[in-house]
């Protein structure tokens, strides 16, 4: 059986070396030389693959290929016969995500302010800079030996290169890292198609936000397959051809956060697509949904270097998230091991090469096991990329691409000595290849001495014994050896050899210190004794983590997510927003999410207890508009109509944000689009469930929602360049025309249409499964939207602002609008002079139903406090005043019959208030949101002593880590933007934005 | 609002109409007696069932129990309602913008880094439509503070019933402004893209050093009297050195802080920090170096993702438990209309850790030392302006609190303004009652 299958593989490769003829298309300067290229490495512990351990094995190549690798395995008597006796030999490593070879495009065109609503790319190609499916990088690959050398030189003998640049990336190609003709070097072009979220060097303006990235890829899919019917209307789209073609290759994306990671898998998902993720090394976090990806993983090594955190006043503002990431970042991959999740390792992201073993070892300290590692840079990546049965391991017939190392390859003290690429041979490292340690016999014009070598293989010491010697000099190369010493009596007598080594025995001359010529010879007699090297591998070696995962990971996270429970609240004064009106001395029961019962005298054993005497309790409050939670950026200003984009593709779960809201008795709030144009995108509505991650946050089975805007911000009127259609209410107004026009016209079409997401947001309106929430001022933009909704036969939901509300009340009446407000803002733009701090109620008494938003996640905090305006300023009542934050907002967002007010059934959304809920004196003393206690003023404070303790915890970790060598950057304040309705001239009142307003004003005449 | 308004260019030629018939009131003429009612006083003290008189613009009698006031005293029952003194504006742009994203209306940011000598004051548009929605909760006296640049300028205090701005004077020239350069590293979000990695605390430390040698030069300037060249920059700054005027820092971070106290020393400045958001954490050496505080907004989010939720809410509290003077303000580009929400801002800082009255006092008398016009206003004394307010409830709690009387430099005002107005206006149109 053995036998046969030595037959086959000799008939294999003879097969295979016929079909590779020694012909090439190129002329040789020269005569022919032609090499075998055989080589046999012999007496080596040979690992095949992670899961293969050779000791005391061969290995033969020829024509840069594996001829076979075992023990006892024949030895081709054309070999070139390299012993690499104490030596190991790996499959040389792959790095899947990779620039090398490439160029990076330029930046071309643009700037300057005026709109580029097309691609600058000229061809057939897509309308999009970003999508450049057609981008096949093996028709631009060129071999750059020196970058090759450095990764060559870590030990990486294939990577699959492509162009970093866009959205759709196009192809990458795996090439190996030898210094050959490029045409030799390509293994397979059109090996992977590469994606992000990132539009790279695009000049063109769309897309301008994260939901725009996402946006754009989904209609690109969606184009692709429209356009394999070759619509004439299209003509030739060679992106979109590119795009569909590249569908059967490896899908890898690159994502770098563990959010976005989840957004990837989701486009994924919806066209039935699994990408590969490249991550970005924070997926511990988050490792359960990470796990449900499914997806395989490239991650990252570039794990964050130690901050200069010596001055307090700059350690402040650096996060406790941050200094954990510092901390934890390490133990990424060994996550993902436990996990049993598919993974490869990149050197994507490290700024010097030389951190590769370092941050890998780290990581093995950390948890990771060899075994996992080395299958995590050879075999998986070589899987991933359909390419196993070329590299990857060291089976007969792969490519041979290899390293021979001094030792175990993670160990601490292990040096790559070569690296051999497509069966060339690369030396990294020349010391050390042979061990000229041990004990020799040294005869001198027939005197005998004894000398030691001993030290490192790659730069010995030697040391003469038995004879009164003082000092022993020894300096060595492959070849050459040169040794001088002095005697002790006379340490001036210098004694000098030189001479030739040949295997164990070295010879040549010299001349004592007298200047006789002498000749020598020094003969091994005894071998060196090597001590075993662990580094890196000690279990007790391994790195002490403190830190915990938290949900979400920020100071404010929990442990564990809290639990949902009988909640039993006893004696207090209920504002129920119902009929009842206020009851005194009520209890309400809490049962699996929902108000139980309210009444006097309840009991629940079962039930936990919260004494509400003396305290208020009233519906949650629901911010109508608020820009809190999202990420990348809150506007996709580019266009005047983006309804394809959705909030709810970039709900940031972790922003603190969240639990400010909360600790300031909110319990929904309403995540919008910008206002930066005129029909912006699709709205996310939230329930503040902090720690649970955005699928979880999402109000479910909600009515969807759009933003629309109209005047100063949607006509830019900031900038007087604007070049974006439209720059006046008249024009907005024709935008609005124009764009359900075009949706009837779209909903029209028959069979084999494109499908427009941007549309069929529109058509949603038409149909009234989707409503509109739209930010307004003045009286003659909010007539002029209600008569092109009339037009149209749609309603218009909510004017959200409408700070003119107040003088066309009726007409919104009579079309059936909802109005969320400002309690008292105005002054601030030309479009609010007319605002008036009874605005709310005036609408209120003429039937509309009122809300007061926030558009500020400070503002947000006191809504209470914004209701109780009305009161001040037109004396409202005080319930209806609380109703405006929260059973009217749950009105107009069409989640009034679960929430809004205390009703038995409806959702346990509630605050718990340290005194009348409209006071400025008030607290959320807790926060309930699906009968689940999410802000407790009680736990605040044990929350506040924690983040105390952990951050001084770390600050002394980071400080002993500078002091112990660790290389450190300076203090990097975490910073996390805030969301504004307002593109371009935002109110900010948090210390980053005193700061900003303070470094403008000093900076103004740019210094 | 930010500076963005630098593109416009639209004329303002939509100013609202309304109130054009509305006219500061005549000097007191009969004296006034507000009786039977609660005084909160402004330094702390409440005097329940008690009276104040007026006369002639002075408090000239405050107490206990009623007051014998005969023809023609015009007597006020204010039976259940709260008195208070006026409330005060620490450091506002109000009067010099109107509308803030339109650059037409803005006059509080000039151009030029060192521009002691440009005076607030001169631009103080007494017509602004936002002065009366400000009077008509309780803010009667306004400190108009210039910004832009490095030394800003020079501010001046106005009272809100004014004819002109030479009417307005309360009182003129009682500070120089310095924007302190910002000292730490801004986060690469807030850099504009592409710029290059400079060190920014460096750079602000120059900056300071070259604000450093303006003074001394001044200093030098002014201890000579005679000069054949004029340096109205030099001049301009003549009162911090003999105190006369004080030196109001701008800034927040702690760095810029002891940096700011330093300055001042080396000078002999009178100094009070603006904004200070990041004192809480020095309280203690601010109070020994004698620093008041102008504290930015209560209202505000907590500096880092780590702070205490309610940090800025509380911050007042920490500074009253150190013992340094402060009151508190709103000065982001906003910082004209929302003043009006100033004794709310003092509400949030009594529901964290200030008594009610030590609240009040932040926005009353505290803010009257700090000043330089506490011998003038500030409290309901005998002997100071008659600058009062008559409140239906609690001033400090939106839901109580209503003004039905106001009073500054015992004339009565007419509380009315704009938005009433418009109020006023749509309620007949839709005949609510």
């Amino acid at each position: 059986m053995r036998k046969a299958t030595l037959l086959i593989v000799f008939f294999a490769i003879l097969f295979t070396s016929l079909s590779l003829t020694a012909q090439t298309t190129y002329p040789v300067n020269d005569i022919a030389n032609p090499r075998e290229g055989c080589y046999a490495f012999i007496n080596a512990t040979i690992i095949k693959d992670a899961h293969t351990l050779l000791p005391n094995a061969s290995m033969v190549i020829r024509k840069g290929k594996i001829e076979g690798t075992g023990v006892g395995i024949v030895i081709p008597t054309d070999a070139v016969v390299i012993d690499c006796k104490g030596k190991y030999i790996y499959p040389s490593f792959i790095d899947m995500y990779s620039d090398y070879g490439t160029q990076p495009l330029k930046n071309e065109g643009g700037g300057g302010r005026s709109a580029q609503m097309l691609s600058n790319t000229k061809g057939a190609y897509s309308w999009n800079q970003a999508i450049r499916s057609e981008t096949d990088i093996s028709t631009s690959f060129a071999v750059n030996e020196s970058k090759a050398k450095d990764l060559r030189n870590i030990g990486f003998g294939t990577v699959l290169t492509h162009q970093m640049d866009g959205i759709s990336r196009g192809t990458g190609a795996i090439v190996t890292l030898a210094n050959e003709k490029e045409n030799k070097v390509i293994l397979k072009e059109r090996a992977s198609a590469n994606y992000s979220f990132d539009k790279g060097t695009s000049t063109q303006d769309y897309p301008t936000s994260l939901m725009g990235a996402i946006a754009l890829l989904r209609q690109n899919y969606l184009d692709a397959q429209w356009y394999k019917s070759r619509p004439v209307t299209e003509g030739v789209n060679l992106s979109l051809e590119a795009f569909t073609n590249n569908q059967g290759l490896p899908q890898i994306f690159e994502s770098n956060d563990k959010w976005s990671d989840l957004r990837a898998d989701k486009i994924g998902d919806e066209f039935g697509v699994q990408f590969i993720i490249k991550g970005g090394g924070n997926e511990y976090q988050r490792i359960n949904e990470i796990k449900g990806t499914g997806a395989s993983f490239i991650l990252p090594l570039n794990f964050p270097q130690a901050m200069d955190v010596e001055d307090p006043t700059d350690a402040r503002f650096v996060s406790l998230a941050d200094l954990k990431h510092w901390e934890m970042a390490v133990i990424n991959p060994a996550a993902f091991e436990k996990a049993n999740i598919n993974f490869a390792l990149t050197t994507n992201g490290l700024k010097e090469n030389s951190a590769f073993f370092t941050n890998l070892r780290k990581s093995i300290q950390a948890g990771l096991t060899e075994q996992k590692a080395l299958e995590a840079l050879t075999k998986t990546p070589a899987v991933l990329l359909n390419m196993f049965d070329k590299i990857g391991s060291l089976d007969a017939g792969k490519i041979a691409n290899f390293l021979i190392t001094s030792g175990a390859v993670f160990a601490e003290k292990t040096v790559i000595l070569q690296n051999w690429v497509q069966g060339n041979q690369y030396v990294v490292k020349d010391d050390g290849w042979k061990d000229n340690r041990g004990i020799y016999k040294l005869v001198i014009n027939n005197e005998i001495y004894q000398l030691e070598v001993k030290g490192e293989a790659a730069k010995p010491t030697a040391t003469l014994l038995g004879k009164d010697t003082l000092k022993t000099d020894l300096v060595m190369n492959e070849l050459l050896v040169k040794l001088n010493f002095s005697n002790k009596k006379d340490s001036s007598a210098i004694t000098r050899l030189t001479g030739v080594m040949s295997a164990d025995i070295w010879s040549g001359t010299g001349q004592l210190a007298n200047g006789q010529w002498v000749s020598w010879t020094a003969v091994k007699s005894g071998e060196f004794k090597i001590l075993p090297d662990t580094t890196g591998r000690k279990r007790n070696d391994s790195i002490k983590i403190e830190s915990a995962v938290t949900f979400p990971f920020n100071g404010y996270g929990y442990r564990g997510m809290p639990k949902q429970e009988n909640i039993l609240i006893k004696n207090a004064t209920v504002w129920t927003n119902e009929k009842d009106g206020i009851l005194a001395n009520t209890d309400v029961l809490l049962k699996n999410g929902k108000i139980a019962s309210i009444g006097k005298n309840i009991n629940d054993p079962a039930a936990k207890i919260i004494d509400g005497t003396g305290k208020h309790l009233s519906a949650g409050i629901i911010d109508e508009h608020s820009h809190i939670a999202a990420t990348g950026s809150i506007n996709e200003c580019s266009q005047s109509v983006t309804s394809e984009t959705r909030i709810g593709d970039v709900i940031d779960p972790e922003d603190v944000d969240i639990y400010r809201q909360l600790s300031g008795g909110v319990t929904s709030s309403h995540i919008l689009h910008g206002s930066c144009n005129t029909i912006g995108g699709q709205t996310q509505l939230l329930k503040l469930r902090w720690g649970a991650n955005a699928e979880q946050l999402k109000f479910a089975n909600w009515d969807p929602f759009i933003k629309f805007a109209l005047g100063e911000n949607v006509k830019r009127s900031y900038n007087p360049a604007n070049s974006r259609f439209p720059d006046t209410r008249m024009g907005v107004e024709e935008v609005l025309m124009d764009a359900f026009t075009r949706a009837k016209d779209y909903e029209k079409m028959g069979a084999g249409k494109r499908r427009d997401l941007e549309l069929d947001a529109l058509v949603e309106i038409l149909n009234k499964k989707r409503f509109i929430t739209c930010h307004s001022y003045v009286q003659s933009e909010i007539t002029s939207l209600l008569r092109v909704a009339d037009k149209f036969k749609f309603k218009v939901n909510t004017f959200t602002h409408i700070l003119e509300g107040y003088k066309v009340a009726d007409k919104m009446k009579v079309h059936g609008s909802a109005a969320s407000t400002f309690g008292d803002w105005w002054s601030y733009k030309m479009e609010v002079i007319d605002a008036i701090p009874q605005n709310a109620y005036i609408m209120q008494k003429v039937g509309l139903t009122v809300a007061i938003n926030s558009d500020d996640a400070e503002m947000a905090r006191r809504l209470n406090q914004e209701a109780a305006k009305s009161i001040k300023y037109a004396n409202m009542d005080e319930q209806d005043a609380l109703k405006m934050v929260t059973l009217n907002p749950a009105i107009m967002l069409h989640v009034a019959d679960r929430t809004g007010s205390i009703k038995v059934g409806k959702d346990a959304d509630l605050v718990l208030w340290s005194d009348h809920p409209l006071s400025i004196y008030a607290k959320a003393e807790k926060t309930i949101v699906d009968g689940i206690v999410y802000f407790d003023r009680d736990k605040d404070k044990i929350l506040r002593e924690e983040i105390s303790r952990e951050r001084s915890r770390l600050i002394q970790k980071m400080i002993s880590a500078k002091k112990g060598g660790d290389k450190t950057t300076p203090a990097a304040p975490s910073f996390r933007q805030r969301n504004y309705c307002e593109e371009d001239h935002q109110e900010g009142n948090s210390l980053w934005d005193r700061i900003q307003e303070r470094f403008v004003s000093v900076d103004k005449l740019g210094q | 609002m930010r500076k963005i308004f630098i593109y416009l260019s639209i004329l303002v030629s939509m100013m609202a109409n309304a109130q054009e018939n509305m006219h500061p009131s005549p000097p007191q003429a009969n004296p006034v007696i507000i009786r039977n009612t609660t005084i909160h006083v402004g330094n702390g003290n409440v005097i329940e069932g008690g009276y104040i008189l007026f006369e002639k613009g002075k408090i000239t009698s405050v107490g206990v129990g009623d007051y014998d006031a005969f023809a023609p005293t015009v007597i006020i029952d204010g039976r259940g309602k709260h008195v208070y003194p006026g409330v005060i504006a620490a450091s506002t742009n109000l009067g010099l913008v109107e509308v803030s994203s339109v650059r037409a209306s803005s006059d509080y940011l000039e151009v030029g880094d060192i521009n002691p000598s440009i005076r607030s004051l001169v631009a103080y548009n007494t017509d602004s439509k936002v002065i009366n929605t400000l009077r008509s909760n309780g803010i009667l006296l306004a400190h108009i503070v210039p910004s832009g640049g490095t030394i800003s300028g020079t501010s001046s205090v106005v009272q809100l019933d004014a004819w002109n701005w030479e009417d307005a004077v309360y009182k003129s020239d009682n500070g120089i402004h310095f924007n302190m350069p910002v000292l730490i590293n801004r986060p690469n979000p807030l850099r504009r893209p592409g710029a290059e990695q400079v060190d920014l605390v460096k750079q602000g430390l120059n900056k300071i050093e070259a604000v450093r040698k303006f003074f001394r030069e001044a200093k030098a300037y002014n201890s000579e009297t005679n000069h054949a060249a004029t340096n109205l920059k030099f001049e301009a700054v003549r009162g911090l050195f003999d105190k006369s005027q004080s030196f109001f820092v701008h800034c927040d971070l702690v760095k810029e802080i002891m940096v700011a106290m330093d300055f001042a020393k080396e000078f002999g400045f009178k100094l009070v920090i603006v904004g200070g958001s990041e004192g809480w954490i020095i309280a203690d050496i601010l109070k020994q170096n004698n620093v008041a505080v102008i504290l930015s907004e209560p209202h505000s989010m907590p500096a880092t993702d780590d702070d205490d939720v309610d940090q800025p809410y509380k911050t007042g509290a920490a500074l009253q438990n150190a013992g340094i003077l402060f009151t508190i303000c709103q000065d982001n580009g906003s910082g004209y209309w929302q003043q009006r929400n100033l004794p709310f801002e003092a509400g949030t800082m009594a529901a964290y850790g200030l008594t009610k009255e030590e609240a009040l006092t932040a926005i009353t008398l505290n803010a009257a030392k700090i000043l330089g016009i506490d011998s003038l206003t500030g409290s309901l004394e005998k002997g100071k302006d008659a600058n009062i307010i008559i409140s239906e409830g609690d001033l400090l709690d939106m839901k109580t609190s209503k003004v039905i009387k106001a009073f500054i430099q015992g004339r009565e005002l007419n509380l009315d303004n704009k938005q009433s107005q418009l109020f006023e206006k749509y309620k007949y149109k839709y005949s609510i009652k």
